[in-house]
């Protein structure tokens, strides 16, 4: 009987300590914004430039691909980006590709913002915020390091400071 | 396990107070005067076994005492909750971290730093509520047993120091009750108490079932938490909310990308005055009144695969007018009516010539997305320069935007004509005009908005709802079991010549007296006293 006891109480407790353990993990896992982490499959995306071409994230597999979320009105993109110019310069022919994903500003505001800053890789307008949301943006900049297979390698928020950070940030996707 | 046997024969659990079958005191300290009568004297299963750990464990959360800490310090937690606002509460555009310092300073910084700006979905609040669910299982559990136990041995014929102990409790001398004992039973019969008889002795009781409303209650309160725990789980529970203007079509957020919903329109009914003749003065006092608040939306649903930014495959699933409390019901969603909001959607400009006031054109500028150029015939050009939607200076004094929704326009205008082809540069915002190179002799002058009206709807599924229904009316059944029924015993016994009676309630000793003074009245037996009155309580 004394047995009998023991097992009740282990096998009662044991019940609630699994329910709260459990409560508590699916809440800590409860994701508001998928929170992407280095090493995770980067979500695809269809966007479109401002030249009008679609550009989709699955089609650059082969190669590395700097994802820079930015708006007009955030001092450090627009800092920033004159040094990813300057990178995109240097290894175009390396296989290294810039996307510049603004956060869904009107076409005429980026378009004077590209006439003061003369930018040559994609510029992409996320008009309904859908790939800010598949990517958890917040707060801007923030740029995402995507290698030749899809994943992840690095993700880096605030601004890019100097030339040798970003050619460091190039450097780990080069395929 | 050490067991106790009574001098009755009856063989009770270690650790028991009074006999299960006749009530003797087990105390060993004699009767005291009054019978401590909670769980019947019973042995609480906790309270001998303190061997394993886990008989430790249970011994730990067994204790009233500690649950009542814990649901003390689960209120305080929640009181320092409400001291600053909730994350949800504060503004968006302000990480959190920062906010709680910036404007509340080292206790705000605590109050984030210790989580209390997200209080329930912290592991700790969560594990405090939990720990009251398994204070309420082990409390329950281990008096519930106990209990049910020593009501299903209690024995008729009492001990005699039982009886003694008993709140009400009196002693009628004479002869010859047979026919007196007799009429008491009919009386108790009458009352429906149901009644045992053994060696001169009788036990009459009811409503012992009202001895289960606490346990009842606490079942409700642990099916009711169930529920709130459910809610964690992923599939069971969506509470979004829906910005959605006018014209536009969107992905329902928390559902995976699966539906679209569309707003073909909002539609804001007021009462009118003439038809309601009876109210024209209120209303011409109150002013507008809704009547109705409505958006008519299109729901669609998703084919193919989900591609962020790509425009999706829709079909179209219904139409359906949402008015409050008549939501749009599909799959397991509700999209309910919660609020609106009105937008700026387009300006209204006159290029105008100062001097003779002349207006020489209008332009209309969509704010979500303006041209660069507007050519207004006759030579006359105006381009937008600078488009700011969400206008400020910064700290050196130049134009801004704080964000990109269309809160305070403002733009920067260059106006060509015949006689300044080279452009004049003016920045327009609302209620004023910069001309930052030079007097102007042309002007942007203002002439009118139009706005759009965004409905705010609140998208709810939620398959835990019967659950809190279910443990809620358990609850309130437990509660009315325990509140509107008493659990009442009378022992009579013949004792030589004498009458003993005894009498026990649980709660409302009142309406026992007043029940017996009935029973017993012309039988002859006196009513017996209550103790407790005497001692003048």
């Amino acid at each position: 009987m004394k047995k009998n006891r023991l097992f009740m109480r282990t096998s009662i407790l044991t019940v609630l300590a699994a329910s709260v353990i459990l409560t508590v993990y699916a809440n800590l896992t409860k994701g508001e914004r998928p929170q992407l982490k280095v090493g995770d499959v980067a979500p695809d995306f269809i966007l479109t430039d401002l030249n009008g071409n679609k550009h989709r994230l699955s089609d650059y597999e082969g190669q590395g691909v700097l994802v820079n979320f930015w708006a007009t009105y955030c001092k450090y993109c627009e800092k920033e980006m004159s040094l990813l110019e300057k990178q995109y310069q240097d290894q175009k022919d390396q296989g290294v590709q810039i996307l510049a994903v603004n956060i869904g500003e009107t076409d005429l505001v980026i378009n004077r913002f590209l006439e003061k800053h003369e930018l040559t890789f994609p510029v992409l307008n996320d008009r309904k915020q859908e790939v800010v949301d598949a990517f958890g943006v917040n707060p801007l900049p923030v740029t995402f390091l995507i290698n030749k297979h899809g994943f992840i390698a690095g993700i880096h928020t605030g601004e890019i400071t100097d030339e040798k950070m970003a050619a460091e940030m190039i450097e780990k996707i080069k395929p | 396990m050490e067991r106790i046997k009574c001098g009755c024969g009856h063989v009770n659990p270690h650790g028991t107070l009074l006999c299960e079958a006749c009530g003797r005191s087990l105390t060993g300290t004699g009767a005291p005067e009054l019978l401590d009568m909670r769980y019947e004297g019973s042995a609480r299963r906790s309270q001998t076994y303190n061997k394993t750990f886990i008989d430790k464990v249970w011994n730990f959360f067994s204790s009233v005492k500690v649950g009542i800490w814990l649901i003390v310090i689960t209120l305080i937690a929640s009181g320092i909750g409400t001291i600053f606002p909730q994350k949800m509460y504060i503004p968006q555009f302000v990480p959190a971290s920062e906010f709680y310092e910036q404007k509340y300073g080292w206790p705000g910084k605590l109050y984030y730093i210790l989580g209390f700006h997200e209080l329930y979905s912290q592991w700790w609040y969560m594990i405090l509520i939990a720990l009251i669910g398994v204070s309420l299982v082990v409390c329950s559990l281990d008096r519930a047993v106990p209990l049910f136990r020593a009501l299903k041995a209690q024995r008729v014929d009492r001990h005699e120091s039982f009886m003694k102990g008993q709140r009400i409790f009196g002693i009628t001398k004479g002869e010859n009750f047979d026919e007196a004992v007799k009429a008491v039973k009919r009386n108790l019969k009458k009352k429906r108490y149901r009644i045992r008889e053994e060696n001169h002795a009788i036990l009459a009781e009811k409503g012992r079932f009202s001895r289960w409303g606490p346990y009842v209650n606490h079942i409700g309160l642990i099916i009711f938490l169930f529920g709130a725990m459910l809610r964690f789980f992923p599939g069971m529970y969506v509470d979004e909310v829906i910005d959605i203007k006018e014209g536009e079509r969107k992905e329902i957020p928390g559902t995976d990308g699966e539906y679209y919903l569309e707003n073909k329109q909002f539609i804001l009914e007021v009462y009118d005055e003439k038809e309601n003749e009876a109210f024209s003065e209120a209303l011409k006092k109150t002013g507008d009144v809704a009547k109705n608040y409505q958006t008519d939306v299109v729901l669609y649903k998703r084919k193919g695969e989900r591609v962020p930014g790509a425009e999706a495959g829709l079909i179209k699933e219904k139409e359906y007018s949402i008015q409050v409390n008549n939501p749009l019901k599909f799959d397991q969603y509700a999209i309910y009516q919660m609020d609106f909001k009105t937008v700026l959607s387009a300006m209204n400009f006159v290029l105008v010539e100062k001097e003779t006031n002349e207006p020489l054109g209008e332009i209309n500028i969509s704010l979500d997305n303006p041209k660069m150029r507007y050519n207004l015939g006759n030579g006359y050009t105006v381009e937008i320069l600078k488009y700011y939607p969400d206008f400020d200076l910064d700290d050196e004094g130049l134009p801004v935007t704080l964000s990109r929704d269309p809160n305070n326009p403002a733009f920067v205008f260059e106006m060509y004509t015949p006689d300044k082809p080279e452009g004049e540069i003016s920045l327009v915002a609302i209620q004023q005009t910069v001309e930052p190179v030079g007097e102007n002799k042309y002007k942007m002058q203002f002439a009118g908005i139009e706005t759009k009206t965004v409905s705010i709807l609140a998208l709810r599924k939620d398959l835990t709802l019967w659950i809190f229904a279910l443990g809620g009316l358990i609850f309130l059944i437990g509660l009315s079991l325990g509140s509107y029924w008493n659990h009442r015993r009378i022992w009579i016994q013949q004792r030589g010549p004498d009458i003993w009676l005894a009498a026990h309630t649980n709660k409302n000793w009142y309406g026992l007296k007043r029940e017996l003074q009935t029973v017993l009245a012309g039988t002859g037996i006196n009513e017996p006293e209550d103790r407790n009155e005497k001692k003048g309580k």
